[in-house]
């Protein structure tokens, strides 16, 4: 555990309560002089849901990539167990995959194509059988067997690739946004499915995936990478409530960030100011617009009296943008329609302004 | 929706030009393969099976048309065990040579068919570069004399000339095999070697299919390279053709001979066709 270099790679482990499964070790990747990804650590644990979280571009998917042997890392390491996998064709690593467009081979019926991992590995015939057709009942395609992928919908081509990948019963399973094709109703069904039917088989599971709330749903642990580097991985109620930098902040959920002077344990932004046992210098908070309430004058709670810019509706809740006396702008969540008045009175706890790192400019 | 003049316009020209330059002179061959020559070289126009009997009975017909097949059939397999190598590893591991490879392939298409029948010929002729450098190593002391005027020399140059045929369809058709395919294939624990068993070969069968039609229907009806290096023992059946419409003035044999392998040619367009089908699944 030595090679472990990165905070953010470090905390994972800490908080990883299972034995390591896979372990990434300071891998990077480069096309030409393009880097993809940079110095990456971090460990799955046995039985894990964890989802890589970025943009596109971010190197997420050529980190799923290398572990399943698609590609070859330009630097760094992987270890299942104690055996080196960076170093295996993909088709000796007891990993499976769910592509993105699922991949399912035309020629093949939906029980073939589930069979073929058992086939290749030339299993007896009747386990063959008895496996895939298992394999479909769990993914509710058992009527759909004898069909060629081209009669089946995108979503019943989801369920036959997962079943596909997890018939092999491999020790991890990689997704690559298996659940972006689909249409948003859909996608959230799925979701619970494909997360109960995570904790049923017991096999971790990297998912991949640009979607916050998707990730926020469905992980046990989130890694977040930014332009080819961990920029945080932890619980996603950890990488809500404490986000490590201003990116991950803004990244997951809405947020303020607030740019204020910390000088004698008194953070200063504007005119609003609050206790913060940090050292001295200029710091960066985030604050979650949920965090932001209608003035009741909790002891402590700072308070500000702003003016309305808008509002946008959002169901139960709505986001008010506000303008403070100073110029400051800063979002709040409230109950929808609580507000009619152009200027409201709102305070925050100071424990809800959480420090975070500013994030490093990159391109 | 559109005009009745439109219609007209756009409909009419090619419907005659296929009727007057394709289905007017099938229709007259058809009718001259059911009449006769007399003794005097003038043409009876009775009708008759005996041109199609003549075919069935004389055995320089049948056997020569069976041994143009066996021709054609050589050129086939040997073009697609060339074409299907060189496509699939243009299509898989070329990487960034490929263009620069794929038109290595297609420039020879460029150059006149009767040239490259030529460079054959001066290649495998009895004082041709291959049989004075045979002698020069002192690998044999006389002329082969097998190389040239023989099948060997029309079943070579007409692999020569028709490989490029089968490569093209084969490598449109492995172009076309996503390579996720590949990947997923990888992924469940298949080796390259059942890879291309299981996935990539099934998935370019179309191509071979295409590729193999031309190359043996194309060659089935060749005439130039039996009749330049082909020899006596290299005829094939539309050498016989030829000499029928032209010296042997026998048209209406001829014609007889020609639908006979034009119902082959098309029956077996038919079946390539349907298997195409079968083994295509976008």
């Amino acid at each position: 555990m030595a090679s472990l270099t990165s905070p953010a790679a470090a905390e994972s482990f800490t908080s990883a309560s299972k034995p390591a499964l896979l372990s990434i070790r300071n891998v990077a990747k480069s096309f030409g002089k393009n880097a993809v990804l940079r110095d990456v650590s971090l460990e799955i644990a046995e039985g894990e849901f964890l989802t890589i979280l970025g943009e596109s571009g971010s190197g997420k998917t050529t980190l799923l990539r290398i572990i399943a042997g698609f590609e070859q890392a330009t630097s760094g390491e992987l270890w299942m167990g104690a055996e080196r996998l960076d170093q295996q064709p993909p088709y000796r690593r007891r990993v499976n995959t769910v592509f993105q467009s699922y991949a399912l081979f035309p020629h093949l019926t939906v029980e073939q194509n589930v069979g073929y991992g058992l086939r290749v590995a030339r299993r007896p015939d009747a386990e063959v059988k008895r496996r895939v057709a298992e394999a479909l009942d769990k993914v509710k395609m058992s009527a759909h067997a004898a069909k060629k992928p081209s009669k089946i919908s995108g979503g019943q081509a989801q369920r036959v690739a997962l079943a596909r990948a997890l018939v092999n019963r491999p020790q991890l399973l990689l997704l690559d946004e298996p659940l972006s094709a689909l249409d948003a109703n859909l996608r959230r069904q799925m979701q619970v499915e494909l997360k109960s039917l995570q904790r049923e088989v017991g096999i971790a599971f990297v998912f991949v995936t640009h979607d916050q709330e998707e990730a926020m749903v469905m992980s046990d642990r989130i890694a977040l990478l930014r332009s080819g580097e961990l920029e945080q991985i932890a619980t996603p109620r950890e990488i809500y409530s404490r986000p490590a930098t201003a990116y991950a902040a803004q990244f997951i959920g809405h947020t303020n960030l607030l740019k204020a002077d910390v000088s004698a344990g008194i953070a200063r932004c504007g005119s609003l100011s609050w206790p913060a046992s940090l050292a001295d210098g200029p710091t960066l908070f985030s604050l979650r617009p949920e965090h932001v309430r209608i003035a009741a004058g909790i002891s402590g709670a700072v308070r500000v009296h702003a003016r309305i810019l808008n509002k946008a509706f959002h169901g139960g809740t709505e986001l008010v943008r506000v303008e403070c006396a100073d110029g400051l702008i800063l979002t709040a969540r409230i109950a929808a329609g609580t507000v009619a008045q152009r200027e409201i009175e709102l305070e925050f706890s100071p424990a809800d302004a959480v420090p975070v790192r500013e994030s490093s400019e990159r391109n | 929706m559109f005009s009745r003049a439109y219609k007209m316009v756009v409909t009419v020209p090619p419907l005659l030009w296929v009727t007057i330059f394709l289905l007017v002179p099938y229709l007259l061959m058809f009718c001259y393969s059911f009449w006769t020559v007399s003794a005097s070289q003038t043409i009876v126009h009775s009708w008759t099976f005996d041109n199609y009997k003549d075919l069935l009975q004389k055995p320089v017909y049948w056997q020569t048309l069976l041994r143009s097949m066996w021709v054609a059939a050589r050129v086939m397999l040997f073009s697609l065990a060339l074409g299907y190598p060189l496509a699939y590893f243009l299509s898989f591991y070329a990487g960034a040579r490929k263009d620069w490879l794929y038109q290595m392939v297609i420039i020879p298409l460029w150059v006149s068919y009767l040239v490259r029948a030529y460079a054959w010929k001066t290649i495998l002729g009895s004082d041709g570069v291959l049989n004075t450098l045979l002698q020069y190593v002192h690998v044999t002391h006389h002329p082969l004399d097998f190389l040239l005027y023989s099948p060997f020399a029309v079943v070579l140059t007409l692999t020569h000339i028709y490989t490029p045929f089968t490569f093209l369809p084969i490598y449109a058709a492995l172009e076309h095999i996503p390579r996720n395919l590949v990947e997923a294939s990888h992924d469940l624990g298949a080796t390259p070697a059942q890879t291309f068993w299981k996935v990539i070969f099934p998935l370019s069968i179309p191509g071979v299919l295409a590729g193999a039609t031309f190359a043996f229907v194309l060659s089935l009806g060749d005439f130039l390279a039996p009749s330049l290096l082909g020899g006596p023992s290299g005829i094939m059946i539309s050498n016989i053709v030829v000499s029928l419409f032209g010296a042997a003035y026998n048209w209406p044999l001829g014609a007889a001979i020609s639908l006979a392998m034009l119902v082959l040619v098309v029956s077996l367009l038919v079946v390539s066709e349907r298997l195409e089908k079968k083994w295509s699944f976008s």
